[in-house]
């Protein structure tokens, strides 16, 4: 066992533990943190194995923007402090729930196991190759993605806007 | 070009200890400095007793005294969150500054995308605020973690712009490249990215004039209402922490660092000296400005500094393919 594989270990626990805590708390806040905790985690993953553009940028991304906005959203609207009973879900769903979980995890086992020899590798990505792989050979998912982003932002525009009267800068008041 | 990698147990133990008492020394500082330039310019003195000397130990006397405070907790608080907050704001800081090379060779821990490691790195520390304010049970601190959310959200966006457009005109995220890239012409070329870091900066670090979220004649200081003692004193030194590693990213990204007379020898004199002045003004920045209300906060984020951070990019790239 290598210091990699130690490290490796250690980060990916630390992530499916958070994962999981994330699901089960009942405290809707407390979610949202160890989704922190997770996405680190996963950011660690990547830092391990040699990706160290992609680990800091899904800190910046995942961490900086999306947990800031889900926290915004949730203070916006309500989020008690303590555990929060409307949150539980019915016996089945939960069933349901881990049904899925438990076939995802089965599918991606089955697929990935094989493909794994227990060694964890290290591979240095330099930035550079990094970017002529995006904007060279998968520019047009790229861009792709980009105009359905741009699609949805001009969809919600549209959507707290013009609902309710007519459109422009008092349409909704 | 990658970095020299570190393996000596020893070397590691060292540069920590370097960074950390760099770390606790510069905070205190530019606080020192904040209370007597703020005071000079307001026609005051500012501390003239504690430690003999122009009060020099003023900040050193409020240590003291937060220590000896007593740490409460309101009963209605999620304690866990509540106590923890004050670390995840301060943390943040002390790692981003351990990547900021003030010289080409004084730099604690060398990494290839350090650009991209500060930004993360501070975007982590926001999420200590939206903590706190949450975690407090208390309405102004909840008014003042939501205020800052949606600064920090808006503030983040021209701030990674401007830092990627000095990225593009180097070709590189090493800082130290960057730094060592750098050219006096592009004091003219990158100085609308210039301008949008140093007021996003300031606006990401909820210092007046874009202090808000903490406005303490409204909301009581807002997420920090509650706190008391020594955490309501971390929160304060990742403040002034925070200006010490947004001044320094300013001189390297946009000063030249290390670059002046005699750089070879004493570069990180001038990377220290280039920051300090960057410090001052944003202090000046505090004394000169009164506090901008929400929907200004907004206005400016979104109608005068994106545009201005992507127009920077826009030219940047025209001058990378131009000249190279």
């Amino acid at each position: 066992m290598t210091t990699l594989d130690v490290a490796f270990a250690a980060v990916g626990a630390i992530a499916a533990g958070s994962g999981l805590l994330a699901v089960t708390t009942r405290h809707v806040v407390h979610a949202a943190l160890w989704l922190v905790v997770c996405l680190g985690a996963v950011a660690g993953c990547y830092l391990v194995l040699g990706a160290e553009f992609v680990a800091l940028v899904q800190l910046l991304v995942y961490v900086g923007a999306i947990v800031v906005l889900v926290l915004f959203a949730l203070m916006l609207t309500r989020a008690p402090i303590g555990p929060n009973r409307e949150l539980s879900t019915g016996r089945i769903h939960r069933l349901l729930a881990a049904v899925l979980g438990a076939a995802v995890a089965a599918l991606l086992a089955a697929t990935l196991l094989p493909l794994a020899d227990g060694v964890v590798r290290r591979h240095e990505i330099p930035n550079a190759s990094l970017a002529q792989d995006i904007f060279g050979i998968w520019v047009w998912p790229f861009e792709l993605l980009s105009l359905l982003l741009l699609v949805s932002l001009v969809g919600a525009l549209a959507v707290s806007r013009l609902v309710g009267g007519a459109p422009g800068r008092e349409g909704r008041r | 070009m990658n970095e020299v990698v570190i393996t000596q147990p020893l070397e590691v133990v060292l540069r920590a200890v370097g960074v950390l008492a760099a770390f606790l020394v510069l905070p205190l500082l530019v606080g020192q400095t904040e209370h007597k330039v703020m005071a000079h310019m307001q026609g005051r003195l500012g501390p003239m007793y504690a430690g003999g000397f122009h009060g020099w130990a003023q900040l050193v006397a409020d240590g003291v005294k937060f220590v000896q405070k007593e740490d409460i907790t309101p009963a209605a608080a999620d304690r866990s969150v509540f106590r923890f907050a004050p670390a995840v704001a301060l943390v943040p800081y002390l790692v981003a500054l351990a990547v900021i090379p003030l010289s080409p060779s004084v730099v604690a821990a060398p990494t290839n995308a350090s650009a991209v490691f500060v930004l993360a790195a501070t975007a982590v520390g926001i999420l200590g605020t939206l903590m706190a304010g949450w975690a407090s049970a208390n309405k102004y601190s909840l008014l003042g973690a939501m205020r800052s959310a949606a600064q920090l959200l808006a503030y983040e966006l021209p701030l990674v712009l401007a830092v990627a457009s000095v990225c593009l005109a180097a070709g590189t995220l090493s800082l130290r490249v960057i730094a060592l890239d750098w050219q006096p012409w592009w004091l003219l070329w990158q100085l609308p990215g210039a301008i949008v870091f140093l007021v996003a900066a300031v606006a990401e670090l909820q210092r007046p004039p874009f202090d808000m979220p903490v406005a303490d004649s409204e909301i009581v200081f807002g997420p920090y209402t509650e706190y008391t003692g020594l955490r309501f004193a971390f929160f304060l030194l990742s403040e002034y922490a925070g200006i010490v590693v947004m001044s320094l990213l300013f001189a390297v990204l946009y000063l030249g660092g290390w670059q002046g007379p005699w750089g070879e020898q004493v570069g990180w004199i001038w990377t220290l000296l280039k920051g300090f002045a960057v410090a001052v003004l944003i202090i000046w920045l505090r004394v000169a400005w009164p506090r901008l209300r929400e929907d200004q906060l907004q206005r400016l984020a979104w109608l005068v500094l994106v545009p201005m951070a992507l127009a920077q990019l826009a030219v940047t790239a025209v001058g990378v393919v131009m000249f190279e």
